[in-house]
């Protein structure tokens, strides 16, 4: 038989795409409930204060207005702390500080856009009309932005109850072996950067419908977020003290996430709990510069890293010291992010064989740091592809040599690193000569020749990486910190005539699920992909779910699918053995068909599920009817996607200007399920990995006001600041999942900034210039230019 | 944004006397007053859309120059024909303004009236020693400029057209700031009827002239004529994407890439 057009590796047009590019979506802010109010939140103009009195009587009285609530009245209600999903410990195995945090802050504001109260009225301008009337008086207190400034003796404290601002000081790795591997070194290779603080800016602003149904006491959230469940556990059971039998979680389209829509956001239970105060559905819809001041922000660390190596630039031993910036609140999953989402991947594709690094979490009076795309993987990637970088340099060995001599070798998997991680399946060496050839590296000097006559000049920069994803195996991360299971649940529903409906745990919010598990589902059940419907994002309608983050829709929860499938094709052999008259052990599933082996007698699907509806033909004595299967799948490890970028660049000495001319990316994500997808989802990657490496930034005055606050101010890229991206794939098979899976979301944004940034340092090396820090603008480029003139000359 | 009347007249007095009004505001393109309301920075008693009033579009050649209706919009003046055979400079300008909506919407009277001093078309005005046309008297470009957001327009006063001398030779070299694309530092050089002028946006509290550079280029008109001629950093502006230092030396470089675009 041929292939299928629709099945696993068919580059399937998005079955979503019509409902989005005709504007049919359906996101929260789209939704009018019958009697629905609108919430305006107050906010802190001050990123650090004392709230001493807050009068709403003025507002309470304005025209429209319904309700106006404070934190204090939150906390006569006994709403709880928004929790933090994971738990780090300290160096000496105590725990990490965790301060509470309120929906509305009750007593003091910890950064600017911290909600101080909400008020509710039957119109948006209503709400923002009467929040004028609000008197809040404030004591400003002195704040502290950065984390530098943060861990200085003196600093303002954001807590009482973390001293020196530190939530936590972590440590992971072989101390003693490091020591002794620097102590034998040849060469130590040292570096100091940033890692760039973002703004996640989804194209949807985050929304939250509140509703209550007095009749039953029900309660739903409609929301913009990655994972419902995920939120009606951490609201129901820590905020709010709602059952989740009587609370229902919906999101519904939802615009990007990036990470910045995964966690249970304060205004989720505020309309929530509204709801059922003046027992009328409450939307809350952000502004763009509410995005900016209060969606969780991303990276943010400042670090100090050498490597020892040997005399023939083997990697002996690397050393890691970095401070990240958690903001003035841990959101849900912040703490795991500088840690175990960034630590464990300081190995990356290289055999080094002692590792420590340490790891210090700070408060600041700024907005919580939490994931965002790449999540720690794009932090130990630039620390890493940066200081190999240096190392080469300063050795004078060619960058591509001295990773091709430190690469651990394609028959060394399963492969365990220092720092924790076992990586099952890669083949570094084949990703990265497809990757040189595919960006004709060895024409590089002739074309850097040909920008000089132009007055430009060329670098180039690579970057071979490596990821974990498909987060993970509940006992591990449990024994981590973790205080949830990161397994994923489906259920596959086959209907009477064969058509299938499958419920997922994940949620797709640009992935393209709709697409991707239809084509999966396709194939394995033998059926058109027209009869496949996947829905996503329910909690009245999902069995269970833990989401979408960390490149695990496919790894796991496709794999959950899988499984579910296997059960329906087990009792489908049951079904048609009993039909056919056959042994169940003679039974084959193939294409479709429930087939004797050996004979041309056979059911088709549709004809079995036909007769586990209608069981006029069937043991019913041994089995139930109908065809409906749930599976829960916990992973049995990391998937660990890895590759090569290499970027080219121009400079405009004169100005400063850095045109990305070329980007090549051969990325290893397993095995591909719909490649118009995958290469999608790495050009969208990759974006967002050059917008840090050149123009994003997130910049707060030394008093704590955001200075890059908007689009006017906030560099977002745009499409004349990006390349054609030439995406390809080189594929291993994950071996520890079903359908071979790694992930594919986030390897753009993880080897994109260091291969960005290598080409910068490249093009500028005849100055002698040896780091420059992201993001790479005009300004700091034509900076670092004139500095080094003025050192060369001197 | 808060309440506010709302007016559109349909011809030039009613509009004037509508702006006598205090407090009232005169909207063009609305491409700052809207975002301003609606972020409630400011509250006016009435807004007078001058959106209705057909007089003020339009493009001319008459008379040895080119006249630009006030409410005609960045993309018009960007493909217009007129505009393109007489002063191209001024074409690709309007063509680097904003992004597509903006120059859609956006008008060559409200930006002169708002006057931001990182907009564009004050580089083009002063350059080319334009006239502003009101509906009470014509102002010499020279004498418009007040500095930050200051114009020589009385209360209610309004623009009704541009006059432009046509040049022999002109462009206008941006470096745009990468998040808004406004100029960081935009400068505009002509010659022509008036002689050379150099205009520059971006840098200070408005747009200015550079004495020294307009010299220099009327003895010699070349790029490395202009070579050891600076402005000084401290009358630059500094912020999050160019210190002082940066602007003023983006200055002598966007200047002789204008010139290098004038030919």
């Amino acid at each position: 038989m041929a292939p299928r057009d629709d099945g696993i590796g068919a580059a399937v047009r998005r079955k979503e795409d019509f409902r989005f590019l005709t504007g049919r979506g359906l996101y929260v802010d789209d939704i009018v409930r019958p009697g629905q109010l609108y919430a305006y939140i107050l906010r802190s103009p001050h990123a650090h204060a004392e709230i001493r009195a807050i009068d709403t009587a003025k507002a309470m009285r304005a025209k429209g207005v319904v309700a106006v609530f404070t934190g204090a009245d939150m906390a006569k209600d006994n709403v709880g702390s928004l929790p933090c999903g994971w738990q780090v410990k300290n160096k000496d195995g105590s725990p990490m500080n965790e301060p509470p945090h309120p929906p509305l802050a009750v007593d003091r504001v910890r950064h600017v856009g911290d909600p101080v109260a909400v008020v509710i009225a039957d119109s948006r301008e209503a709400a923002k009309d009467a929040a004028e009337l609000v008197e809040i008086d404030y004591r400003p207190l002195p704040a502290v932005v950065s984390v530098a400034e943060a861990i200085k003796p003196g600093a303002p404290q954001v807590w009482d109850i973390a001293p020196g601002n530190t939530c936590y000081d972590w440590e992971i790795g072989d101390k003693a072996a490091v020591d002794a591997a620097f102590s034998r070194a040849h060469h130590v290779a040292r570096i100091e950067l940033v890692n760039n603080r973002l703004v996640p800016n989804a194209m949807e602003p985050r929304a939250a419908i509140g509703d209550f149904d007095p009749a039953s006491g029900e309660y739903t959230l409609y929301t913009t977020s990655q994972n419902p469940h995920v939120i009606r556990l951490l609201m129901g059971a820590f905020v709010l003290h709602i059952p989740e039998s009587k609370l229902r979680v919906y999101a519904p389209d939802v615009g990007g996430g990036f990470g910045s829509k995964i966690f249970h956001y304060a205004e989720e239970a505020i309309v929530t709990w509204a709801a059922g105060k003046v027992k009328r559905p409450v939307k809350w819809t952000a502004e763009r510069s509410e995005s900016f001041m209060t969606d969780a922000h991303g990276r943010d660390h400042v670090t100090r890293a050498e490597l020892a190596l040997d005399r023939d630039g083997k990697f002996l031993g690397l050393r890691v010291s970095t401070l990240a910036n958690m903001g003035a609140y841990l959101s849900t999953f912040a703490p795991c992010v500088p840690t175990y989402l960034y630590a464990t991947l300081l190995a990356g594709v290289y055999t080094t064989p002692a590792i420590y690094a340490e790891v210090r979490a700070v408060f600041t009076n700024t907005v919580p740091v939490d994931a965002y795309r790449g999540a720690g993987r794009p932090e130990a990637t630039y620390l890493l592809e940066r200081l190999v970088d240096v190392a080469a340099r300063e050795m004078n060995i060619d960058p591509v040599e001295i990773r091709r001599r430190n690469f651990i070798a394609p028959d060394a998997f399963p492969y365990q690193t220092p720092v924790a991680l076992q990586y099952d399946s890669g083949n570094y060496h084949a990703t990265l000569d497809q990757a040189l050839k595919a960006a004709d590296w060895a024409g590089f000097p002739k074309r850097r020749e040909e920008a000089r006559k132009r007055g430009k000049l060329r670098g180039i920069g690579i970057s071979t990486y490596i990821e974990a994803c498909g987060i993970a195996p509940s006992n591990v991360v449990g024994a981590l910190g973790a205080r949830a299971g990161l397994y994923e649940a489906a259920e596959v529903r086959v209907h009477p005539t064969g058509t299938v409906t499958v419920f997922t745990g994940c949620h797709s919010h640009g992935q393209g699920h709709e697409t991707t598990y239809a084509q999966l589902v396709a194939e394995g059940l033998g059926i058109p992909i027209e009869n496949v419907e996947i829905v996503h994002g329910d909690t009245a309608k999902i069995p269970f779910g833990m989401g979408t983050y960390g490149s695990r829709s496919l790894a796991v929860g496709g794999s959950a699918i899988v499984r579910a499938m296997d059960k329906i094709i087990r009792k489908g052999k049951k079904i048609a053995s009993h039909l056919l008259e056959a042994a169940e052990a003679d039974i084959e599933f193939k294409d479709g068909k429930f087939t004797v082996a050996g004979t041309d007698r056979s059911k088709t699907f549709a004809e079995v599920a036909l007769a586990a509806y209608v069981p006029h033909n069937y043991p019913l004595d041994e089995l139930e009817p109908g065809l409906d299967e749930t599976a829960f799948y916990d992973p049995k490890n990391f998937t660990f996607p890895a590759g090569c970028h290499i970027c080219e660049v121009e400079i405009d000495p004169d100005t400063g200007v850095t045109q990305v001319v070329n980007f090549t990316a051969v990325d290893d994500v397993g095995r591909v399920i719909n490649p118009m997808i995958v290469e999608g989802q790495v050009q969208g990657g990759v974006a967002q990995g050059i917008g840090q490496a050149l123009l994003e930034n997130c910049v707060y005055d030394e008093n704590g006001q955001l200075l890059t606050g908007s689009m006017m101010d906030y560099t977002m890229p745009r499409a004349d600041n990006l390349p054609s991206i030439a995406v390809s794939t080189h594929t291993t098979l994950c071996t520890h999942n079903p359908l071979g899976v790694k992930g594919c979301g986030e390897v753009g944004a993880i080897g994109a900034p260091p291969a960005v940034i290598n080409a910068i340092v490249d093009a500028l090396s005849s100055y002698g210039i040896t780091h420059i820090d992201m993001p790479a603008t005009p300004q700091r480029v034509w900076k670092a230019i004139q500095d080094a003139r003025m050192k060369q000359a001197a | 944004m808060y309440d506010f009347a709302y007016h559109r007249p349909t011809n030039l007095a009613d509009a004037a006397r509508l702006a006598k009004e205090a407090e009232a505001k005169l909207m063009a393109g609305g491409m700052t007053l809207i975002p301003t309301l609606k972020q409630r920075l400011a509250k006016p008693s009435a807004v007078i859309d001058l959106g209705a009033i057909s007089d003020l579009v339009g493009i001319r050649v008459e008379g040895g120059r080119l006249t630009i209706g006030a409410l005609t919009t960045h993309a018009d003046v960007a493909r217009s024909a007129e505009v393109r055979r007489t002063i191209p400079g001024l074409a690709d300008l309007a063509n680097g303004i904003g992004d597509p909506q903006v120059r859609n919407r956006g008008t060559i009277g409200g930006s002169l009236a708002n006057n931001d001093p990182a907009a564009d078309y004050p580089a083009a005005v002063l350059g080319l020693g334009a006239t502003i046309q009101t509906n009470e008297r014509s102002i010499a470009a020279d004498d418009y400029f007040k500095g930050l957001f200051e114009t020589a327009l009385k209360e209610g006063e309004i623009i009704t057209a541009v006059h432009f001398p046509i040049p022999e030779k002109a462009a206008y070299a941006k470096f745009p700031n990468p998040a808004s694309r406004y100029a960081i530092i935009g400068v505009f050089i002509a010659k022509g009827p008036q002689g050379v002028r150099v205009a520059v946006t971006g840098a200070g509290n408005g747009v200015f002239r550079v004495k020294a550079m307009e010299d220099a280029l009327a003895k010699n008109w070349s790029a490395d004529a202009i070579n050891d001629i600076t402005v000084p950093a401290s009358e630059c502006n500094s912020d999050i994407h160019a210190s002082s230092e940066y602007r003023a030396h983006l200055i002598g470089v966007m200047a002789k890439r204008a010139i290098q675009a004038a030919g």
